[in-house]
């Protein structure tokens, strides 16, 4: 048996079933390493004392048909976890103990899991490099001072780094994907209303997703298992008979057709990208699955669409935080003082950036030009896949454009930083699953993902396509434990 | 549209104006829970008990609309003759206030569950009809008290996402008393239909009216001041009175309108400015993500038409076809659904024989008095149906005459006693027996000799004095209609 | 389309965050950026497409009419700013 914190979920899950390890085992080892990376600042809240107390409690009553039995896992912090302070990666929520669980944490919890902190985040999810959060940056397992990737970014780096076994986060415009790529890991993002959004602090509430993420694709399918549920709570839940995705994982793809969009092939795009996409659809082909040529016409226009319907959900889903009922408060003279200083100081500039820009598209004279536009181009995305699918069962691109980049790199560039996104957003506009697998490194040695998106629902059509790859790919993270001294 | 002869008009000098008015009524919705979140929707609650976490906007909370709202709200559009909208959507209405925790309100902007109706107003001089323009379903906001602290506002979030429906009529009134017809119109429908208790004074029933005014005959709009949230039929009369007036001041002096959000002050009797309104209101309206379309099929409508109790415009039409009342009669009687319950029981515990105008009398006139006095509302009547029922049959029937049923009535009020039986206990039955009667007349016609012969020769005015001695001799109970009969025949 | 220093301030108002000048400075050049990059959207014709409304495949389902949250008021209150146990409490707004 290897090291624990080497072990896959699975590998994990089934050592507790044959009794090999204890919960305690498990959750002591985590914890170790957790509190040996510090340096990466994955964590906001750290739960390691109570974690270890329900792990003892779980070992002397273990429920081993349960799916994640006594497994220890850490979450973003974008879920709220009861009793526990969740920050969204914010100042304005620094001091936020919520008195409920979300949907999908509660199914994580309900399959024995065992919360061992909250993993850090961009504000509000908004941000491509976890560089935007009230706790800092977090760094990249890969290499000092590179990024992990955003908004999951710490939950990227904390996976990668085997601080948790497997982890959640939430993708918007590709934030469970990207960094996934960034950090040699495996993210999933499953069809918008395969999760439940309760409970989950809203960043865009028709784009929000949330998604596991993991070493590799069986552990994602797993958790995949546990965290799609129809839930009442949720008006946009939907109620569809969900595969059991671990169990019905396969890596046959015989025959099926997967489609390569020209469109992402964009402009000054690195030529390792480039091969990276021809080694996978050499992989794809492998399998026994054929390729097709297709064309996705609007998906250049995805990323200026995303980035007006996306800050134009958040300026409205952000207004409750206003200092009233919870949260930061800055003091002020009178109602509207108080609103305004709590806000300004209570936000950091990307989210500040994005109320605005959603403010104005929203506003009166504006609403036409901008959303309404946008809403239309969106349909027009969606189009291109609904019309792609009738041909193709799949779709391969590249994760991102580049490998991670280096802290502080684009922070002063807004439009270069939201480029990042280009693969992943169009994914988001329209509902779709998407999966990201690594698929090789980069001259540097920097892992590089590709992605797969699927037809709504169909999620384990591109589980098992990324399973046949994987192993095809055998990708090896070169993750060094810098951090750890 | 019949003629108005009494036309509501300002005048100054030699011009005459005529005043626009339209009304955006707020009905608080008669449900368990709220609109979107499953707390409850009771009036007077302590503060802050009835809000969830929705309701709060906690972060991470998502609405999930509540069925019973959608139906209350397509019932009072049936009631309304209003287009039923099979496909609405719901907006968000983005704005910052204190007891508005989401920072938005979730609205119905382009596409409200109810279109186009109307409403029939029995006006003194005939019928009008005052058009619907829509109506939608709306979150309530919480309270701000202003007057617990003097540097702080307390909010209390117990009225927060609280289901409302938004009337907003066509600018068809003319006058405040129009305005007063149409309020109770549509409180009274929404009462029958059960959608909207239309409490006033619990704030069940608000209204922002908006005012215009124009030269008398012209057919273009003045510029329009909207006065928010007036909570009785009374300020809003004397809101409207004083708006109109204001704004025909300024058109006399020359000046123009300034188009804004006004408020009414109830102490001083005037409107005023809103000052806190810098900029106007953008409120972003945008389609909720969190919320789909909202669909209800043809057969979902029609459940629903086809369960609607009968509504006061045919209530009326029976009263008067069946009964036989007049439409004066029939408008009060339909006008608010427990005096129409209390009626029709009335009606049906008379039985066989019954005498509907004494019963219709009876209601409008002592019952209606004495609910006045104690300002009482029907429901809470010290006299049931069924013992009213049994007053006017003892009338009908000759057992009393209707001058003793008043006294009878009075002591009905202690308890809801029975009339029948303070009848027998006081000994107040009428003395009907014409041999007694005639006995006690020939007694009295020989007693007074004189008189008799006087009103023989012609003094008509005395055949009251001889039937206030035969009431008098008898002890107030003699039967006034045989005293009458047989005085004419003995004088 | 070039957004100024007034729409700033405008857009900081609606949105109620106070933004100094040095930070509006920052943001006009920030969201002209950002603006120039969302132009691109002008390219395309939609006069006959219709909005999407949402992705998610499916009616708004309704809920029965029943009370499920009771009196949490604790609970609601207990993370509020300020110290009372009853209501919310804010400064006065001038009206």
């Amino acid at each position: 048996m290897s090291e624990i914190i080497n072990q896959s979920l699975t590998e994990l899950v089934e050592n507790v079933k044959n009794k090999k390890l204890s919960s305690t085992d498990i959750t002591k080892a985590f914890i170790e390493r957790s509190e040996k990376s510090k340096e990466l600042n994955a964590y906001i809240t750290e739960d390691f004392t109570s974690a270890l107390d329900k792990a003892k409690k779980f070992d002397q009553k273990p429920n081993l048909d349960l799916k994640l039995p006594g497994i220890p896992m850490a979450v973003k912090d974008l879920f709220c976890t009861k009793g526990i302070k969740t920050t969204a990666g914010s100042k304005i929520l620094n001091n936020f103990v919520p008195t409920y669980e979300s949907t999908v944490t509660e199914n994580i919890w309900n399959e024995g899991a065992i919360l061992l902190g909250k993993l850090n985040c961009d504000e509000f999810a908004m941000g491509s490099s976890n560089e935007t959060s009230f706790f800092g940056n977090v760094q990249n397992p890969i290499d000092k001072n590179f990024v992990p990737g955003g908004s999951s970014g710490g939950s990227a780096s904390a996976v990668a780094g085997k601080l948790t076994p497997i982890t959640i986060g939430t993708d918007t415009g590709g934030s469970i994907r990207q960094p996934a790529s960034f950090t040699g890991t495996v993210g999933l993002k499953p069809t918008y209303g395969s999760c439940s959004r309760y409970g989950i602090v809203a960043f865009a509430s028709s784009l929000d997703q949330a998604g596991p993420m993991a070493q590799n694709v069986k552990d994602c399918a797993l958790l995949q298992e546990v965290i799609s549920s129809y839930d009442p709570k949720d008006s946009t839940s939907i109620d569809f008979e969900r595969n059991h995705y671990s169990k019905e994982l396969t890596n046959n793809i015989k025959g099926k057709k997967i489609g390569i969009p020209k469109e992402y092939r964009v402009d000054g795009m690195p030529k390792e990208i480039e091969e990276l996409w021809q080694k996978g659809i050499q992989y794809v082909k492998d399998c026994g699955a054929e390729t097709v040529d297709i064309s996705l016409p609007h998906t250049s226009y995805a990323l200026p669409t995303y980035y007006i319907v996306a800050p134009a959900e958040a300026s409205s889903n952000l207004a409750r935080y206003d200092g009233v009922k919870y949260g930061f408060r800055a003091s002020g003279e009178n109602l509207i003082d108080m609103y305004e200083k709590t806000r300004s100081e209570g936000f950091g500039a990307e989210v500040q950036r994005r109320i605005m820009i959603g403010t104005y598209v929203l506003s009166s004279g504006y609403y036409d030009a901008y959303y309404l536009k946008a809403q239309k181009v969106r349909k027009l995305i969606k189009n291109d896949f609904d019309a792609a699918y009738k041909k193709v069962d799949a779709i391969l691109t590249p994760s991102t454009p580049s490998s991670a980049f280096k802290i502080g790199e684009k922070t002063n560039d807004p439009v270069s930083m939201y480029l990042n996104d280009i693969f992943t957003v169009p994914v988001n506009l329209a509902g779709l699953p998407g999966i990201s697998i690594p698929a090789g490194h980069d001259s540097k040695g920097y892992p590089l993902g590709l992605q797969i998106i699927g037809k709504a629902f169909d999620e384990q059509n591109i589980l098992n396509i990324a399973f046949a790859m994987e192993q095809k790919i055998n990708f090896k993270n070169k993750i060094m434990d810098w951090w750890i001294k | 549209m019949s003629k108005n002869n009494s036309e509501y008009l300002i005048s100054r000098k030699d011009n005459q104006y005529e005043v626009v008015i339209g009304l955006e009524v707020h009905a608080q919705v008669l449900s368990e829970s709220k609109l979107f979140s499953t707390s409850a929707t009771k009036f007077g609650a302590e503060p802050n008990t009835q809000v969830s976490l929705v309701d709060a906007a906690f972060p991470g909370m998502l609405p999930v609309i509540n069925e019973f709202c959608v139906k209350q709200a397509i019932k009072t559009g049936i009631g309304l003759n209003a287009k039923i909208n099979k496909r609405s959507v719901f907006d968000r209405k983005n704005y910052f206030y204190a007891d508005l925790p989401q920072g938005y309100q979730i609205s119905q902007f382009k596409d409200p569950i109810v279109g186009e109706g109307k409403v029939i107003l029995d006006m003194p001089d005939g019928q009008k009809e005052i058009g619907i323009e829509r109506l939608h379903l709306e979150q309530d906001a919480g309270k701000s008290i202003h007057d617990l602290d003097p540097q702080n506002t307390f909010v209390d979030l117990n009225r927060s996402g609280v289901a409302l429906m938004e009337i907003v009529s066509k600018p068809d009134l003319r006058s405040p008393n129009e305005v007063s017809v149409y309020i109770k119109k549509l409180r009274s429908i929404m009462r029958y239909l059960g959608t909207c208790d239309g409490n006033m004074q619990e704030g069940s029933l608000r209204a922002d009216v908006n005012v215009s005014v124009r030269a008398k005959g012209s057919k273009e709009l003045g510029t329009r001041c909207e006065i928010k949230n007036v909570n009785s039929i009374k300020f809003m009369q004397m809101a409207i009175e004083y708006e109109a007036n204001r704004q025909v001041d300024l058109i006399e002096e020359g000046k123009l309108i300034d188009q804004e959000t006004r408020l009414f002050d109830t102490k001083k009797n005037e409107t005023r400015s809103m000052r806190s309104k810098e900029d106007a209101h953008d409120y972003r309206y945008f389609p909720d993500p969190d919320l789909l379309p909202l669909e209800v099929s043809d057969k979902f409508i029609a459940d629903l038409k086809n369960n609607i109790p009968e509504l006061p415009d045919d209530k009326k039409k029976r009263f008067i076809n069946e009964f036989k009342l007049s439409p004066y009669e029939a408008t009060i009687l339909v006008s608010d659904i427990d005096i129409a319950k209390y009626f029709e029981e009335v009606v049906v515990k008379m039985g066989k024989n019954k005498d509907m105008k004494l019963a219709v009398n009876w209601i409008t006139g002592e019952l209606f008095a004495v609910l006045n006095n104690k300002n009482l509302e029907i429901s809470q009547s010290p006299v049931s149906a069924k013992n009213l029922a049994i007053l006017v049959n003892l009338i009908k029937n000759g057992t009393i005459s209707g001058k003793i049923a008043k006294t009878v009535f009075e002591l009905m009020l202690e308890g809801d006693k029975d009339p029948q039986k303070i009848v027998e206990e006081k000994g107040l039955k009428q003395q009907s027996d014409p041999k007694a009667l005639e006995a006690l007349i020939d007694k009295i016609i020989n007693d007074n000799r004189e008189k008799a012969i006087e009103y023989k020769q012609g003094k008509e005015k005395l055949f009251g004095f001889f039937v206030g001695q035969a009431m008098k001799a008898s002890g107030g109970k003699a039967n006034p209609q045989l005293i009458n009969e047989i005085l004419k025949k003995k004088l | 389309m070039s957004i100024d220093l007034k729409t700033i301030k405008h857009i900081s108002k609606l949105s109620r965050i106070s933004v100094d000048d040095k930070r509006a400075e920052k943001l006009v050049d920030d969201l002209n950026s950002i603006f120039d990059f969302i132009e691109k959207l002008n390219e395309l014709k939609t006069d006959n497409v219709k909005p999407l409304t949402s992705v998610a495949e499916t009616t708004l389902k309704l809920r029965p009419d029943e009370v499920k949250s009771k009196n949490i008021r604790e609970q609601i209150i207990k993370n509020s700013p300020q110290d009372n146990e009853d209501y919310f409490v804010v400064p006065k707004v001038i009206e």
